[in-house]
C-alpha cells in the first residue's frame, strides 16, 4: 500500500493545493483569462478580415489571406511565441521601457488564433447560399453591405461551436507565455503551479492548475453543444395563435 | 390604374459569355411601361440570366439596357437595382431576421428612413400582400407561398420602377402556387412594369402583355400571348408548347 499511498500523495496531496489556491485565484485566473480574452478578441477581428480576404473577389487578397493562413497554422504555438516574445521584447523595451511580455505574449497569441479563426469564418461565410448575396445585391446594396448586414452574420452564427473550440484553445495555448518570463504577479495559471511543484517537489499544485483549467474549459465544451444542438434544431420559437389555432381545427385568420 | 411609378425597360443586343459558353446570343427584349413580359423557354435557355443581365447582377459583354428610354449601363449599378425589383425562385428571404425586418431593412439601409417609419411603410407592404399578421415572425416558420409573398413585399417596398420575377413559383408547392400567381397578377393590373421568367403558361396566356420565347440563348419568337400559344411559327416553340402544354 505504500506504493499508492505514495502515488495519491505526489498528485492529490490536498494542503499541497490548498496552499496554491490563493494565488490561482488571486493572479493566476485572471492573467489565464486576460490572455485568452484579449487575444480571442483579437484573433476574430484579424481573423474577420482574413476570412474576407479569402472571400474575395481579388486573387491577390485571397493570396495574402492564404500565406498568412498556411504560415500561422503550420507553426507551432510555442515557436511563435518564442519568435515574437524574445525577438520583439527587446524592442519594445528600447522604445516603451515595458518589460511586461503580456502584450507581446497576446501579440503571439493572437496572430495563430487568427489563422484558425480566419478558417472557420471562411467556412461560415462561404457555406451561406448563394442566393443570399444575390437577394441583397438585387436589393440595390453593395458586395460590402451586403457581406455584413447578409452574408457575415449567418455564416458566423454557423460556425459558432467551432469559435468556442479555438476559445478553449487559447485559453490552453496562453500557458505558454511562462517561456517569456514572468514576475509572481503576472503568473498565469500554470506558472503557479509549475513553480508551487518545482519548488515542494510534489506534483500536486500542476493537478490543482489542471483542475482550474477544467473548471474553465469543461463549461465551455457544455456551451458548444449546447450551441450546436440549438443550431440543428433551430430555436423553439413561439407559435404564431392562429398556426395554433389552425393545428387545433379553428379556422386560422387571415 | 397605375398605382406604381413604373418605367419602361429595353434590353438591346445583350451578350454574355461565361468562358466558351455563349449564354445569352443578341438578345433583345423591350417592355412597355406598365405592361408585363413574360419570358419561356426551355431550362438552359438564358431566362433567369436574361434576368441578372438586366438589372446588371452580371455585366453584358456586349448590348445595352435601357431604364425610360435612357442607358443606365454607365450608372452605379447598385443604385440601378434599387429601382428594378427582383423576386427568386427560391424565395431567399434573409434567415436571420424577421418578416418585417426583411422588408424594412433596405428602407433602413438604403433609403436612410429612420427605423420606426421604416417598419411601418414594411407592414404597410406585407399588409398588401395579406401578410401583416406575420411580420415578427422567422422565414422559416412561414409556408413557401407566404415566404414568397413576403419576398415580393420586400421587394415592393423599394417601390421599383419594373420587378422581376425569375420562375418565382417553381419551388411552391402546387397549392400554394395560385396565391403567388395571383398577387403577381394583380401588380400587373396595377399598373407594374414586369417581366416574368416562369413555367407556368396559364399565367404567361392570361396575364401577360407579351410573351417571349428563348432556347439557346436567343429570342425565337415574340408576340401577343395570343399569337404565341395559338400560332406559334417556329418549330421549336411548337415542340416546345407540345412538351409543356
Amino acid at each position: 500500500m505504500d506504493a499508492l499511498d505514495q502515488l495519491v500523495k505526489t498528485f492529490f496531496d490536498w494542503e499541497a493545493m490548498a496552499a496554491v489556491l490563493p494565488n490561482m485565484i488571486m493572479f493566476g485566473l485572471p492573467n489565464t483569462l486576460i490572455l485568452a480574452v484579449s487575444s480571442g478578441v483579437l484573433g476574430c477581428i484579424l481573423g474577420m478580415v482574413l476570412a474576407v480576404m479569402g472571400t474575395s473577389r481579388i486573387t491577390a487578397l485571397r493570396w495574402l489571406s492564404r500565406i498568412y493562413t498556411d504560415v500561422f497554422r503550420g507553426v507551432p504555438a510555442i515557436v511563435v511565441i518564442l519568435l515574437i516574445g524574445l525577438g520583439l521584447g527587446p524592442v519594445v523595451r528600447v522604445t516603451t521601457g515595458s518589460t511586461n511580455p503580456f502584450p507581446l505574449a497576446i501579440f503571439a497569441l493572437t496572430l495563430m488564433a487568427a489563422a484558425y479563426i480566419g478558417e472557420i469564418f471562411r467556412s461560415g461565410i462561404q457555406s451561406v447560399e448563394k442566393g443570399q448575396l444575390e437577394a441583397s445585391r438585387a436589393l440595390g446594396f453593395s458586395y460590402g453591405s451586403s457581406m455584413r448586414l447578409v452574408v457575415i452574420p449567418q455564416g458566423v452564427r454557423r460556425v459558432l461551436p467551432a469559435l468556442v473550440n479555438q476559445f478553449i484553445t487559447l485559453i490552453k495555448d496562453s500557458s505558454l507565455i511562462y517561456l517569456l518570463g514572468l514576475i509572481a504577479s503576472q503568473r498565469e495559471i500554470f506558472r503557479i503551479g509549475n513553480d508551487a511543484a518545482a519548488n515542494t517537489g510534489n506534483l500536486s499544485p500542476l493537478v490543482a492548475a489542471a483542475f482550474m483549467y477544467l473548471i474553465l474549459t469543461v463549461p465551455l465544451t457544455h456551451l458548444v453543444n449546447y450551441i450546436d444542438n440549438r443550431l440543428r434544431t433551430g430555436r423553439p420559437e413561439k407559435r404564431q395563435p392562429d398556426d395554433a389555432a389552425a393545428l387545433i381545427g379553428k379556422g386560422a385568420q387571415a | 390604374m397605375s398605382e406604381f411609378a413604373s418605367g419602361s425597360l429595353t434590353g438591346k443586343n445583350l451578350h454574355l459569355s461565361f468562358g466558351s459558353n455563349h449564354v445569352l446570343r443578341g438578345i433583345d427584349l423591350h417592355v412597355e411601361k406598365g405592361t408585363t413580359a413574360s419570358v419561356i423557354g426551355p431550362s438552359g435557355s438564358g431566362k433567369s440570366t436574361l434576368l441578372r443581365v438586366m438589372n446588371r447582377l452580371i455585366e453584358p459583354d456586349q448590348g445595352d439596357i435601357l431604364l425610360d428610354g435612357r442607358s443606365v449601363l454607365k450608372d452605379n449599378p447598385d443604385e440601378l437595382r434599387q429601382r428594378i425589383g427582383m423576386v427568386f425562385q427560391q424565395f431567399n428571404l434573409f434567415p436571420h431576421k424577421t418578416v418585417v425586418d426583411n422588408v424594412s431593412l433596405a428602407l433602413r439601409k438604403l433609403r436612410k428612413l429612420p427605423a420606426e417609419q421604416a417598419r411601418a411603410e414594411a407592414l404597410e407592404q406585407l399588409d398588401l400582400v395579406g401578410l401583416k399578421h406575420k411580420a415578427d415572425a422567422r422565414p422559416a416558420n412561414l409556408s413557401g407561398g407566404q415566404q414568397q409573398r413576403v419576398a415580393i413585399a420586400r421587394a415592393l417596398a423599394m417601390k421599383p420602377e419594373v420587378m422581376f420575377f425569375d420562375e418565382a413559383t417553381s419551388a411552391l408547392d402546387p397549392e400554394l402556387v395560385k396565391g403567388v400567381l395571383a398577387l403577381m397578377a394583380d401588380l400587373a393590373k396595377g399598373g407594374m412594369t414586369m417581366v416574368v421568367v416562369t413555367h407556368e403558361m396559364g399565367f404567361s396566356r392570361n396575364v401577360s402583355d407579351t410573351v417571349t420565347f428563348m432556347d439557346g440563348g436567343v429570342v425565337v419568337e415574340s408576340g401577343p400571348p395570343e399569337q404565341i400559344f395559338t400560332n406559334p411559327q417556329t418549330e421549336r416553340l411548337q415542340g416546345f408548347l407540345s412538351d409543356v402544354l
